[in-house]
């Protein structure tokens, strides 16, 4: 006899259609329909107005995490090959500003920016003159960059700690040189890692409000500002909102498709 | 080699300046005796006005109770959810059941809250602290039914078959064989959906109404710019953080180093 209890699955999955699925269908039924309750594209047409801020929110999104990538990507090669103990100190050195409030952390870096925060309180104290530093699109990209830069380090180093050492010395024993070793060899066997932290950094930062709300100011205005505002402030309108939302979420998704794709077919290639 | 390993220690080094410089700013300042910037002396002042902060105070309670409230339920449903699953045949349902759970880890925060706040004004529910337990159960349970699944598929299958052989009935070979199998994994869930829960502010503040947890605080004050108590605040969590990291990273490494000391002896 098996156990055999498929019963116990029930309550989970009625959770689950109750406050997951059904309330992303109501997305699309607000975004559908007016504040009576009938079929209208007002909303979507009004959302498409919302375009310019989409592509700011990509367009900053995407460099953050291209210089996430950039900049984790040696950083978690280099973890991977510490003895044992270091790279479990390493590991936790790296998880414990996750375990600060994400709000706190952004916070801290507004302190720096600010005019008269850190930075330019040393620069005009040696006597430079001060620079604008915060409400800047290079702030916001900054803060996206600090914050997820972890969810990038993590799923490479977890990739990388399992490319073996001979495998590398292999590479070099058989007349590979720095690039070619790194490209035919490091570079496949780490794309599902790369797919991974590319998909956890883009995700949160393109739907922030957080990070641009504090660091950007006015001029930096993303979709998850919009999106924000709708609901919670000057311009609330349920409806509206969900048209934006339901935008946010089809770039999200798009976005994901894209990458899982590519994905596949390196993972053919290094298949072959 | 050697010069190239020297390399890649300063670039550790330089990340993890990066890393720790924003915080490592929030701890000075918060011993700073004026509001500024610039050093004025150390004080006290800020650790004091944050213990009379009701509003702080309260904010911590709430919280903690939504946190307690919402991982243990969340346990409770992903746990049994798990075992339910384990013990179902057709995987066309078990796919879907996975797709469903891995959509609140891939779909943005902000669209997660935003869904739920549509689903309570929809509903007509004001929100509080119901509709803000059933949020963070929400976006808490897949990680649960996550951490526990693996262990069911690596639990020997016939260890339960063999105790019902042994006289057990279904419940009792539940309960001393199965149970004892995943708790590691019940655990992990368990942990994951309590920091999971304090630390969230997205959904929290859509789904939240009037009641301020500790995230929603913190927000309301960072947008004023002012009040250095949060940076007295910061400290404060930085160093519970450390300590609990530090605690549960010396024991683990001293349980596999002990193990490995059995290892040598077998």
């Amino acid at each position: 006899m098996k156990l055999n209890a498929k019963w116990a699955s029930y309550p989970y999955i009625i959770w689950m259609i109750l406050f997951t699925i059904i309330p992303l269908f109501l997305i699309v039924y607000f975004a559908f329909t007016d504040a009576s309750g009938a079929f209208t594209m007002a909303n979507a047409e009004q959302a498409v107005k919302y375009i310019p801020a989409l592509v700011k929110s990509i367009s900053l999104a995407a460099i953050a995490t291209i210089l996430c990538l950039v900049f984790a990507y040696p950083f978690a090669f280099a973890m991977s090959r510490l003895s044992f103990a270091k790279q479990k100190m390493m590991s936790m050195l790296i998880m414990l500003p996750m375990w600060m409030n994400f709000l706190l952390r952004t916070y801290a870096w507004q302190t720096i920016l600010e005019d008269n925060g850190v930075i330019n309180t040393l620069l005009t104290g040696i006597g430079l003159s001060p620079l604008k530093l915060i409400n800047t699109s290079g702030a916001v990209v900054l803060g996206m960059v600090y914050n997820y830069i972890p969810f990038m380090i993590l799923p490479l180093y977890s990739v990388m700690t399992k490319i073996d050492k001979s495998v590398l010395e292999a590479a070099n024993d058989l007349g590979a040189g720095f690039f070619s070793t790194f490209y035919r060899v490091v570079l496949p066997l780490s794309m599902p890692g790369i797919v991974s932290g590319t998909t956890m950094v883009f995700v949160p930062a393109v739907s922030t409000f957080v990070i641009s709300g504090m660091l950007g100011g006015v001029n930096n205005y993303l979709i998850g500002d919009l999106i924000e505002t709708q609901f919670l402030g000057n311009s609330y309108d349920l409806n509206c909102g969900s048209a934006t939302s339901l935008l946010l979420m089809i770039v999200v998704l798009v976005t994901m498709a894209i990458f899982n794709h590519f994905s596949d077919e390196d993972a053919e290639e290094a298949l072959v | 080699m050697n010069s190239k390993k020297k390399l890649s220690g300063v670039y550790i080094a330089l990340m993890l300046l990066f890393l720790y410089l924003p915080i490592f700013v929030l701890i000075v300042f918060s011993f700073n005796s004026t509001k500024g910037y610039s050093w004025t002396g150390f004080s006290l002042k800020w650790y004091q006005e944050l213990f009379s902060n009701e509003l702080i105070l309260n904010s911590l309670k709430n919280t903690l109770i939504v946190a307690v409230i919402a991982s243990v339920f969340a346990t409770i449903l992903g746990a049994t959810a798990a075992i339910g699953v384990f013990s179902m045949k057709n995987k066309a349902v078990k796919g879907a059941i996975q797709n469903v759970t891995n959509l609140p880890l891939l779909s943005p925060e902000i669209v997660m809250g935003i869904s739920l706040m549509l689903l309570f004004s929809f509903a007509r529910m004001s929100g509080g602290f119901v509709s803000l337990i059933i949020s963070h159960i929400s976006f808490c349970v897949p990680s649960v039914f996550l951490s526990i699944l693996p262990k069911l598929r690596q639990m020997n299958a016939s260890l339960y078959e063999a105790a019902l052989d042994l006289g057990c009935n279904p419940f009792q070979a539940f309960t001393k064989v199965v149970l004892p199998e995943i708790m590691p994994g019940i655990i992990t869930g368990f942990l994951m959906a309590f920091t999971y829960s304090l630390d969230d502010f997205v959904i929290s503040y859509f789904t939240a109404g009037n009641v301020q947890t500790l995230s929603i605080t913190i927000y309301s004050m960072v947008k004023k710019r002012v009040s250095p108590e949060i940076n007295a605040l910061s400290t404060i969590l930085f160093v519970v953080v450390l300590l609990v990291l530090l605690f549960t990273n010396v024991r683990s490494i001293k349980k596999e180093t002990a193990k490995q000391k059995k290892m040598m002896r077998i």
